[in-house]
């Protein structure tokens, strides 16, 4: 059991997720720390991406406890609230939004929900103007950021909606699977953005089942097996416990 | 072959292009130059010159520019927040009653006859509170502001719980046949079956009077140019850039931190005060207000009409409520019992054909151009 420490971005206790009786997490507990790059990987079904749920709201656990930072519980907020707190989260398949030009996409995010009266003058502060060209600059799509964002690639698409995370400058970054479905080439590109995510005021985590890609950039891993924590460690650790070995290779 | 095509296609391209980008524009001298033309028209122009407009013409074109708004609501709600609502005759409906209660004040202060309606409820006398509605002005400012308080009250409710698209278009549905049945009560007393009718005059004009009826008709006018250039301005803001994020993915939205449901909100109610003040103009225009105003076909023929000219561009809206309702008025004269059938099989050929509606398709056309 974890004890959380002063760099403790999530702290998950006793969490239990069900549903309609289906037990999708059972008693987990976890701590997603300031400063590393986590990865968190499980066959199908393990609740990875119930746990992401959780965290930003989507899902109401049935118990437990979620806390940003030891003090803020995230389990009695809704995803406004949480993502206003600094949780950004990428999903599983791209979802940007395709009606709107590239740039538009990333000022959408920096105002995270806020300022009507400058939305309806359509205005930005020039610091925020800033951040996007910096943004646009490191996910590859500054010569392009008038473009539909409807006519960008697949890769484009999971770097353009890491690019609205990162504008908004948050505190814990949550990536759903950032390289499935993507080239050799644009992977490399991808670690390259996410291996700059890391500070020390931030906590990324990372959803992913391409072991080559996690051993890349996680720092630590945990392992989820039906919906509880298996083993957490180096890459190298997890590699070599037989219990991993058996989820994975077992089946 | 492939570059006459080609050629060909890229002429079209180009035409859709400029078409789309400065009809946007051009529509508003267009609508002004129309609102300047209606006196001009009946007044300066001899009968005899096919250039003359009789009064019946005038007013159709008033009552044409009433739904051309109403359109221009829904488009708002429906094209670019994703929110179909089948029920904003309620709030063309809300205008034109708290319009007709101002109107019969008028009427009754001048003649001192009780409306046939209230005589027969017995009640006594002319109600009470209806003499808040004695001035124009003060009836306005209250319709907008009871119609957004309407819309905001029921926006809250259902956009906080997330009750979308066809649920929405449902309950909106069932909620402008549930006012229609309330107002066919008699007991109600807005008229019930008949409804509201014998207007005398408005803000001092007589009702009947030639100039007034122009009048209406050029304010119908301008008050679309008022909408349209708000709407436009509205919907090319990056406010209006987040009600289409919203509508395309709005649990994305949230994620980013967006409270959605007010984004919606205020589109709602906007929406809803276009529709409002259409109704107010619409009924001294028809000189008479009754339930099927709010009759589920009247806001499910909006949906059509928006459907038919694209909806998502606002332009397309007010061009498919014009147009259809041109030919509805010109049909239902000539072959009444064909028009069902033309409108049915119109707005099949459009959906089938263009996809979204001629101007969408015209846009989207537009848009390839210039890529």
């Amino acid at each position: 059991m974890s004890v959380a420490t002063s760099n403790t971005a999530i702290y998950v206790s006793g969490l239990n997720v069900r549903f309609a009786g289906f037990a999708a997490i059972t008693n987990l507990s976890m701590e997603l720390r300031y400063g590393e790059i986590r990865a968190i990987i499980g066959p199908n079904g393990a609740g990875k991406t119930t746990l992401m749920d959780v965290i930003t709201g989507k899902t109401r656990p049935a118990s437990g406890d979620v806390f940003l930072d030891r003090h803020t519980n995230l389990a009695v907020l809704d995803e406004t609230s949480i993502a206003r707190l600094g949780i950004g989260r990428k999903f599983q398949k791209p979802s940007v939004f395709e009606a709107l030009p590239v740039r538009e996409n990333l000022e959408l995010a920096i105002r995270n929900g806020r300022g009507y009266a400058d939305m309806m003058r359509s205005r930005l502060k020039s610091e925020q103007n800033r951040r996007i060209d910096e943004v646009l600059e490191m996910i590859g799509l500054a010569a392009i950021g008038r473009r539909s964002a409807s006519t960008l690639s697949h890769g484009q698409k999971q770097w353009l909606e890491i690019g609205m995370l990162l504008v908004a400058n948050p505190r814990v970054i949550l990536l759903d699977e950032p390289v499935a479905g993507m080239t050799d080439h644009e992977t490399a590109r991808t670690v390259e953005l996410i291996a700059s995510l890391k500070s020390p005021e931030r906590a990324v985590v990372v959803i992913e089942h391409d072991m080559d890609f996690v051993g890349q950039i996680a720092d630590l891993v945990s392992v989820l097996h039906d919906g509880q924590l298996l083993g957490e460690g180096s890459m190298e650790k997890v590699r070599n416990d037989p219990r991993v070995i058996q989820v994975y290779l077992g089946r | 072959m492939t570059t006459l095509f080609d050629t060909a296609r890229r002429r079209n391209w180009a035409l859709s292009a400029f078409l789309s980008k400065w009809m946007e524009i051009g529509i508003v001298p267009v609508l002004i130059l129309i609102a300047l033309y209606l006196p001009f028209a009946y007044f300066a122009i001899p009968e005899a010159s096919v250039l003359h407009m009789s009064l019946f013409g005038i007013n159709l074109i008033g009552q044409i520019m009433c739904f051309a708004l109403l359109a221009l609501a829904l488009d708002l709600v429906w094209g670019y927040a994703g929110m179909l609502s089948l029920g904003h005759g309620i709030f063309f409906g809300i205008g034109g009653y708290l319009m007709a209660i101002y109107l019969l004040n008028g009427a009754y202060a001048e003649t001192r006859v009780l409306p046939d309606f209230i005589q027969y409820m017995g009640t006594g006398g002319f109600p009470a509170v209806w003499k808040i509605f004695s001035r124009l002005d003060v009836t306005v400012a209250i319709t907008i502001v009871f119609t957004a308080l309407v819309a905001g009250a029921f926006g809250f409710v259902t956009f906080r719980s997330r009750i979308n698209g066809v649920y929405l278009s449902i309950i909106t549905q069932a909620l402008t046949y549930a006012l229609m049945l309330l107002l066919f009560i008699n007991d109600v007393g807005l008229g019930g079956n008949n409804g509201m009718t014998g207007f005398t005059s408005i803000a001092g004009h007589r009702i009947a009077d030639v100039s007034t009826q122009i009048g209406l008709a050029v304010g119908s006018c301008l008050l679309l140019v008022i909408a349209y250039v708000g709407a436009r301005y509205l919907v090319r803001s990056s406010l209006g850039r987040a009600l289409v994020a919203v509508r395309d993915d709005e649990a994305r939205m949230r994620f980013l931190g967006y409270r959605t449901y007010t984004l919606k909100l205020i589109a709602w109610c906007l929406s809803a005060v276009i529709a409002a003040l259409a109704g107010m103009l619409y009924v001294p225009q028809v000189g008479i207000v009754n339930p099927t105003i709010v009759s589920p076909q009247l806001s499910v023929e909006i949906a059509v009409w928006v459907a038919i000219g694209g909806r998502g561009t606002l332009i397309g809206a007010i061009a498919g409520a014009i147009l259809v309702n041109g030919l509805k008025f010109w049909l239902t004269s000539q072959l009444p019992e064909v028009w069902p059938f033309v409108l049915a099989g119109v707005t099949l050929v459009i959906v089938v054909a263009f996809g979204n509606g001629v101007w969408g398709s015209l846009k989207a056309a537009g848009e390839e151009a210039n890529r």
